[in-house]
């Protein structure tokens, strides 16, 4: 399971990369493997407002489905529009191709409350049992 | 030809197991001449038609009705004769399963055999033709019906009034929740959540939020059934209902429910079962004596009416004498020696109105009500109790081969996990896919939520016990397999006119009509 | 008892590998208190001489001889016999849903055909498998028109089937959703005006029937044209789908939804149930449309095979965030239908449409003759009301003579000044020239 250094983590399994003030985020390895193969996504508009903790879309398998919580409070300033056409690109890449949406956060400070890599690696562990 | 899917002979290996070499699977299918046939609307434009019909009058145009308005033909639509029509749907039927074919074990399904003369009875002219507003005078025979399979259906759930127009269970669901809420409505409050367990079907959530009711959901313990305790803990007057299944998804028996529905009632709320499982007792125990306010049957469960392709259903629903008034139109009375259908709000001005058209599904009626006229009160009792046996029989027979993760007495059904096959990488569904090989129809896998990698098994008490030992061994072969080719139950099904269906493809790119130069790709 | 197929010996042998001494033992975990004590209430059990001789007199009690002037949602066609031969084999008629795709190729296949069906007759994109009836998908229609548009008024025409309108208000009773009906005019039509005046911008849906109630065909591009202009769906109930082979598709004619009931073609009447309802509606939409749905899909040899799709709509997977709580539906009226109509063809829908279309323009012309004019000017199909003098009368008296006159229309429209007489007579293939001819006659008393 792949769970790379740089990146922040949630315990519903999204995922958070600072890029210059600017979050990006998806959802991890173990969520992808968890979920199956991904059939749909349904993502928010740019500009929408996202709230932390609270949902921002929705990813389906065929057999599950599984909302998808924001981070961090912010606003949308990109979204990862050829997803909907290639879903299976989450399966595929969900670190890098599989981004979802790029977040202004509100309070940078939030990626901080987030889990570091060996907090998550953690929390999955224990998932597990 | 190209390969879309990408799979290669390399990835499978030749199944090694016992009695799949050519020969019949533990429960007879072997190999077969099975045909090829092409969607109806693939077969382009012939002018040929299939039905014999009188000629238009002399002359005759559709003038009267605005250009705009009309089509003179509906196009894309087949044009192939009856013979072709006739083979085209009896090839295809052949691809089916049926209980007709074969054991069909599906936990919750109640899949047991449809019989034939109830089939026959129930297209009788004179139930086929009646027109459902054929005054009280012209169809007697009709209402008749329908008074008696009400009293005998509130009898058995021990209750008082039955509404039989819901069209299936889930239909049901919400019409139980709706009188639920007109119940709480007149007292002031509707209030705003609905209990039910971790084992609960997805149509009880969903009917209750289609009541507006917020779902809390609560866990049964780990002897599979819901406890007292933590129903009181959640129990309030905001619960308006807790909606129970009993026995429940796990097939067992809910054996607090007296306890849980005095809990319920004292807040004031109401307790729903799910008839789904009744099957299990019929004859032996009833819901309104078990503290149950309203209960929905199935009758394409219980009572034996087919549901090929996946329905119709039917799911009449009983409730307790002060819960009557509530409940959709119509209702079917008797006055004297006349039996009438109650249509008008006038009369019952506090029901929750009418959930579908007509009456109901009353060909189901005819089907039901000859089954507990064969039935009568021994068969009625014989059923639950060899539904039970079965189900029994099977648990002895396969305890250890796959794991029970519940040692709770099962009723009617039997849930066993993947557990001890996932050691060597195989899962419920390759167990699913290889009993077809064999030539059963798989178990209900993946549900309840509750067990991971559920297999829930029925088998009804239409089956003999030389079906259930056939379908043991096919089960006890395939637990052989998973430890010496476990491959070869990923490979699975190998023997049926299509292989294991790319569902993922299905979804991400939906098709789901034919189109001219329809592809799937 | 013939489906209990065990034998003493076999209970003996059962019993003893579970454990138990007896069945009761099987059912300890069932406190005794609440067991029962005694065997349940139901008439004693018939062997099936027996049995078929007292159904043959319940049966015998309704009278069904001859075919009914009432359609009202419900009508009487012919079922070629090839139908219920295919139907009827073990392999459709025993199989239940198709989870397990590979052992229900045919019910699947058979479904793609139902929902290409119910698409060509439409004019939509993408149909479901089925519903309960004509009255719950209308339903279903209207909540899907919320969820989709965000708005909470339904509009629909007094001139929609009153039980498919009785219907949605009782599904709607806990969504604060509210419906405004809009009258329609002396020719049966909805009133374009009020309807104009009706819909806002808390409109989700206008619904009107095609044909309506009344037996009248509604001026829907007009009607949709006020629906869109103010962002609302256009949906369209049909309970009289032969009507189809003669009107135009309602996706052709800017219908979004059109829902309704499959019950002429395959279904015998069967004292109203059951019956397909359909649900069709455009390509956009299908997210949000409920009921099961079969799509098109390979198998690992790269064969094309079908399966249930997009299941993380339904209720099993959604639970309290499902599109509906549907589950069983309609499949086997669904593949009666499906078969029908594949007997019936491109040519054999046009026919049947037309001569159903012929059949009510000879009945008006013998109603008229007659001294019972037609009530409503509005074009029509195979359903018209006329005018009988006192409606519910001639219903009593033709039924003494085994003959279903018609809908009286005061039982839903009581407040209609021409409510008294107003009968609504269906024709179809199955009223002769002479029954008609007889019927008019008759009629006039």
């Amino acid at each position: 399971m792949e769970i790379p250094q740089d990146l922040r983590y949630t315990r519903e399994h999204e995922w958070a990369r600072n890029k210059g003030g600017r979050i990006v985020v998806g959802i991890t390895d173990f969520a992808q493997d968890q979920l199956g193969d991904v059939v749909y996504v349904e993502l928010p508009d740019v500009g929408d407002p996202v709230k932390k903790g609270e949902a921002f879309g929705v990813v389906e398998s065929t057999k599950a489905v599984s909302e998808l919580f924001a981070p961090i409070s912010g606003k949308v300033l990109e979204v990862n529009a050829p997803l909907s056409d290639a879903p299976e690109t989450i399966n595929e890449d969900p670190y890098e191709e599989g981004w979802m949406i790029v977040i202004e956060p509100s309070d940078p400070k939030d990626l901080e409350a987030l889990m570091d890599a060996k907090a998550y690696q953690a929390f999955v562990d224990e998932q597990a049992h | 030809m190209s390969n879309l899917t990408g799979w290669k002979p390399t990835m499978e290996k030749e199944a090694k197991g016992p009695g799949l070499d050519g020969g019949a699977g533990a429960g007879g299918a072997t190999r077969g001449l099975v045909h090829e046939e092409a969607l109806l609307f693939e077969r382009g434009s012939t002018g040929r038609c299939g039905v014999s019909l009188p000629p238009l009058p002399p002359g005759h145009d559709a003038g009267d009705l605005p250009a705009e308005l009309r089509r003179d033909g509906v196009d894309g639509l087949p044009e192939i004769s009856e013979l072709e029509v006739i083979r085209h749907f009896t090839r295809i039927s052949i691809w089916n399963h049926g209980i007709d074919t074969g054991f069909y074990p599906l936990g919750s399904c109640t899949m047991k055999y449809n019989p034939k003369s109830s089939e026959a009875l129930a297209r009788l002219p004179g139930f086929a033709n009646l027109h459902p507003l054929a005054p009280p005078e012209a169809c007697q025979g009709a209402l008749e019906l329908m008074w008696h399979l009400e009293r005998a259906l509130s009898e058995i759930a021990g209750l008082d009034t039955t509404a039989l127009s819901p069209a299936a269970g889930a239909h049901g669901e919400l019409c139980g929740l709706m009188v639920i809420r007109a119940h709480h409505l007149a007292k002031g409050n509707p209030r705003r959540k609905v209990l039910l367990p971790d084992t609960a079907h997805g149509t009880n959530p969903a009917s209750a939020a289609l009541n507006g009711y917020e779902v809390q959901q609560l866990a049964s313990g780990p002897d599979g059934r819901l406890h007292p305790e933590t129903v009181r803990a959640a129990m309030d007057e905001d619960v308006a209902a807790i909606m129970l299944t009993n026995p429940n998804t796990l097939g067992i028996f809910e054996s607090h429910i007296q306890e849980i529905a005095d809990l319920v009632h004292a807040k004031g709320g109401l307790v729903y079962a799910d008839g789904a499982n009744m099957n299990a007792l019929l004859g032996v125990a009833r819901p309104g004596d078990m503290g149950v306010d309203v209960i929905q049957y199935n009758l394409h469960k219980t009572f034996a009416t087919p549901h090929g392709g996946g329905g119709p259903g039917s799911g009449p629903v009983a409730v307790r004498a002060h819960l009557a008034q509530y409940l959709p139109l119509p209702l079917v009375v008797k006055e004297g020696d006349a039996f009438r259908l109650v249509t008008s709000e006038k009369e019952r001005p506090a029901t929750v109105g009418k959930l579908r058209e007509f009456w109901g599904n009353f060909a189901m009626f005819v089907r039901a009500w000859a089954l507990i006229r064969e039935y009568g009160p021994e068969g009625v009792a014989q059923t639950g109790r060899l539904a039970v046996l079965n189900a029994n029989y099977v648990r002895a027979l396969l305890k250890g081969v796959y794991n029970l993760p519940y040692e709770t007495d099962s009723l009617h059904e039997v849930v066993f996990d993947d557990k001890l096959q996932k050691a060597n990488g195989v899962s419920t569904m390759d167990v699913a896919k290889r009993l077809v090989d064999h030539g059963f129809h798989p178990p209900t896998i993946y549900f309840p939520l509750v067990v991971a990698g559920a297999l829930m098994i029925e088998p009804t008490e239409t089956e003999s016990k030389e079906t259930l030992e056939r379908f043991v061994a096919a089960m006890k072969a395939i637990a052989e397999e998973a430890k010496t080719d476990p491959d070869a139950l990923h490979a699975a099904p190998t023997r049926t006119f299509r292989a294991r269906l790319d569902e993922t493809r299905a979804a991400r790119k939906p098709v789901l009509r034919w189109k001219p130069g329809m592809k799937v790709e | 008892m013939r489906y209990h197929p065990h034998t003493p010996e076999d209970v003996r042998a059962m019993l003893d590998a579970v454990g138990a001494k007896s069945l009761d033992d099987l059912f300890r975990s069932i406190p005794e208190k609440l067991r029962l004590k005694r065997p349940v209430d139901v008439p004693p059990a018939l062997d099936e001489i027996s049995l078929f001789a007292e159904f043959q007199r319940l049966a015998g009690r309704n009278d069904v001889s001859h075919p009914p002037f009432a359609g009202a949602g419900c009508y009487p066609h012919h079922v070629p016999p090839a139908v219920d031969q295919l139907l009827l084999r073990g392999e459709f008629f025993t199989a239940y849903t198709p989870y397990q795709p590979e052992v229900s190729q045919g019910t699947l296949q058979a479904l793609f055909e139902w929902q290409t069906f119910v698409c060509l007759l439409t004019g939509l994109d993408v149909s479901n498998a089925s519903m309960y009836d004509g009255a719950t998908a209308t339903a279903e229609a209207a909540l899907m028109a919320t969820r989709l548009t965000g708005r909470k008024q339904i509009v629909v025409s007094a001139a929609l089937h009153p039980e498919y309108r009785k219907v949605l208000a009782t599904y709607l009773r806990s969504t604060h959703d509210e419906i405004a009906v809009v009258p329609f005019g002396a020719d049966g039509r909805t009133d374009l005006r009020a309807l104009e005046k009706a819909v806002g911008p808390s409109t989700a849906c206008v619904i009107v029937g095609w044909p309506n109630f009344l037996g009248v065909v509604e001026p829907l591009p007009e009607i949709a044209k006020v629906a869109k202009q103010a962002g609302a769906l256009t949906i369209t109930a049909t309970a009289e789908a032969v009507s189809f082979g003669l009107l135009q598709a309602p996706g052709a004619l800017g219908a979004d939804v059109a829902v309704g009931s499959f019950q002429s073609f395959g279904n015998p009447m069967t004292f109203g149930g059951p019956a397909p309802g359909f649900f069709a509606t455009r390509e956009a939409n299908v997210r949000q449309m409920p009921g099961r749905v079969c799509g098109a899909t390979l198998d690992k040899h790269g064969k094309r095979g079908f399966v249930l799709t997009l299941s993380t709509r339904e209720q099993h997977i959604r639970r309290e965030k499902a599109t509906s709580n549907i589950c069983t539906n309609s499949g086997l009226t669904a593949l009666a239908a499906t078969i029908h109509l594949s007997l019936l063809g491109r040519a054999g829908l046009s026919h049947l449409a037309r001569l159903n279309h012929a059949r009510a323009r000879m009945l008006r012309e013998a109603m008229e003759r007659a001294g019972c004019k037609a009530i409503f000017s509005g074009p029509y199909f195979n359903e018209q009301a006329f005018d009988v003098g006192d409606a519910e009368e001639v219903v009593t008296r033709l039924a003494k003579r085994g003959v279903l006159a018609g809908a009286p229309l005061g039982r839903w429209y009581p407040d209609h000044p021409r409510a008294k007489g107003a009968l609504l007579c269906v024709a179809t293939e199955l009223h002769s020239e002479e029954l008609i001819q007889l019927f008019a006659r008759t009629v006039r008393g």
